[in-house]
């Protein structure tokens, strides 16, 4: 510890937005250099101010499961371009770019690990892939994500991270509201629990769809999270918005999220919430 | 010049008049009816053929195009308006009740625009704050105890986008519609009447029947929110609109929809009388084959329904 406060003494003062070597990260929000291993180590939350920085779909899987217990379900299903969508580019050119960025068909990462050695099935949205907007394979490997969970009797988890249903797809993007909560019915039917966690930015489509209706909801600190993005609002009705405005802890107080955890904490919370749901016996961390 | 839209009305002028004399003297004049039915038919599809789709959105907000209340007027009766989510407020712009459609029992729930300057504020033009979904929730388990079949009214430009509608959960509402539908044991006919705009139109479309008047649009996001993002420039909606394929005809040919009731030429404000006896036929068909079904049977078939919607590949 002593040499890692060590290194932190010399970190590099730097400018908002200045380029920071591979080394470090500049916090969004303290504009502080934070060493990236002691973000890592830190599941992504910056040690100085507590921000929590946005996670693809891959490391926010490492935040939540044990090490090594994930076995990936999603994958094999692969977006088509139906309406043969162009904008400023193709919708396939943006798909492919998305794809080699993310090494990920799509906007989603699921499969089955365990959390505290709880078994789960989860499901991940990747903001990295095209802002996670949802469009039919995202509904596809949700759905199938949840059907799993419901066959093999397993808790679900789902992380959220979307800006919303993917334009591209237009109509059957907006469908995918509806599969995805059929989808989540057979949870229910089997007194399963569904726990979303919505994490920075969860809006539109997503939030008037699968993430909301889970049995617990959890958010993230400081995550944006509303139907409307500020942006249209603002428009809109032609006022500024309040200080907090559909922030998570905004969400808290007006009663729409049962719980706001700290990244660092979203396992044990976890662990000791489904152990309770699925009548386990209590885990070490709950001790 | 005469447009195939002016041979059109000409035709169908005549057309009518010759029903009208064969009604009159009891005559057979079939010889001169049957190919004129044909001739007429076959224009009317061209002409609108040859609508493009930001046209046909324009159509669908036509000023005086049937509101939801217009068809209500026509095609139902008993309708008893119930008020309130019985937990914040009414909202004016989804409305709901128990009411005969073309004579059968059912819960109607419908959005409604408003038809002057004054109602359409007050309703917000139809964009419903979360008390409105709630509403239709309620409504929804009221149809769900007395084995009322729901019949929705779609047409919305979208959920509000207000401030107080985020505070009070306007997804979290949208949401809670759509898992009600799903959860429906009764039969559910959708109609897209308007606009059917994304998130706040799917709260009402989650049936196992859905269908959509010839002129209305349904799609994901406005041709002018998507020219917003794409080109940063609302005024390219019309390229949007193109884009998105958000017509009837569109909307058939993705599978999304059963049914495209049709419109009188020139859109359903043309003649709303005939524009209700389209959609009150329709929906009463709709309503007379699910009939047979049981709770259960209806529950899954709609749950197949849009559990089978989405297109991608499998590697």
């Amino acid at each position: 510890m002593a040499l890692d406060r060590f290194f932190r003494r010399r970190r590099p003062q730097q400018q908002a937005g200045a380029e920071l070597p591979d080394l470090w990260t500049q916090c969004p929000q303290c504009k502080e250099g934070v060493y990236n291993r002691d973000l890592d180590l830190n599941a992504h939350v910056c040690p100085r101010c507590g921000h929590h920085l946005r996670l693809d779909a891959g490391q926010r899987l490492e935040v939540l499961l044990d090490p090594g217990s994930f076995q990936q379900r999603s994958g094999r299903v692969h977006p088509v371009d139906p309406l043969g969508f162009e904008d400023t580019e193709p919708y396939p050119a943006r798909l492919a770019r998305a794809q080699k960025k993310t090494g990920r068909p799509d906007a989603i990462l699921t499969g089955t690990g365990t959390i505290l050695g709880l078994p789960v099935t989860v499901a991940a949205m990747d903001f990295a892939f095209s802002g996670g907007s949802m469009g039919s394979v995202v509904g596809e490997e949700i759905a199938r994500a949840a059907e799993h969970a419901a066959g093999a009797g397993t808790p679900f988890v789902l992380v959220a991270a979307s800006g919303g249903a993917r334009m591209q797809e237009s109509a059957l993007s907006l469908m995918q509201m509806a599969k995805t909560t059929v989808a989540l019915e057979g949870l229910a039917e089997r007194g399963l629990p569904y726990v979303s966690i919505l994490s920075d930015p969860t809006t539109g489509g997503v939030t008037a769809s699968f993430a909301t209706i889970a049995d617990v909801i959890v958010a993230e600190p400081g995550a944006l999270i509303g139907f409307a993005g500020p942006r249209v609002i603002q428009q809109t009705i032609r006022q500024n918005l309040p200080e907090g405005f559909q922030r998570a802890e905004f969400l808290l107080e007006h009663g729409m999220v049962d719980a706001v955890v700290d990244r660092r904490e979203h396992r044990t919370y976890l662990r000791s919430l489904l152990g309770v749901l699925t009548r386990q016996p209590a885990g070490e961390a709950s001790a | 010049m005469s447009t195939p839209a002016d041979t059109l009305r000409e035709l169908e002028a005549r057309l009518r008049d010759l029903e009208d004399a064969a009604q009159r003297t009891g005559q057979d004049l079939s010889v001169a009816l049957t190919p004129l039915r044909a001739e007429v038919e076959r224009l009317r599809g061209e002409c609108q053929a040859h609508l493009t789709r930001w046209e046909r959105v324009g159509l669908a907000r036509a000023p005086g195009r049937p509101t939801a209340l217009d068809y209500v007027e026509r095609l139902c009766t008993d309708f008893a308006e119930l008020h309130g989510d019985r937990a914040y407020g009414d909202d004016p712009a989804l409305i709901g009740g128990p009411a005969r459609w073309g004579g059968v029992p059912v819960m109607l729930l419908a959005q409604q625009k408003g038809r002057d300057t004054k109602s359409k504020i007050r309703r917000r033009f139809g964009m419903s704050n979360p008390e409105g979904y709630r509403k239709a929730i309620r409504l929804m388990d009221f149809a769900d105890r007395f084995g009322l079949p729901v019949v929705t009214l779609i047409d919305t430009p979208g959920a509000y986008p207000g401030i107080e509608a985020e505070e009070r959960g306007q997804g979290w509402a949208i949401a809670g519609s759509i898992q009600r539908m799903v959860r429906l044991r009764v039969p559910a006919v959708c109609a897209v009447i308007g606009e059917g705009g994304s998130g706040g139109a799917l709260a009402l479309g989650v049936g196992n029947r859905v269908l959509i008047q010839e002129n209305a649009w349904y799609s994901v996001i406005s041709p002018e929110g998507a020219a917003s993002i794409i080109w940063k420039d609302a005024a390219k909606a019309p390229q949007a609109a193109e884009a998105l394929q958000l017509t009837a005809p569109d909307l058939l040919r993705l599978g999304l929809v059963e049914e495209v009731v049709p419109e009188p030429l020139g859109g359903a404000h043309r003649d709303p009388d005939a524009a209700a006896a389209a959609l009150g036929e329709a929906v009463s068909r709709h309503l007379a084959e699910l009939s047979a079904l049981g709770p259960d049977e209806l529950k899954a078939g709609r749950a197949a329904r849009f559990r089978a919607m989405g297109a991608f590949r499998e590697v």
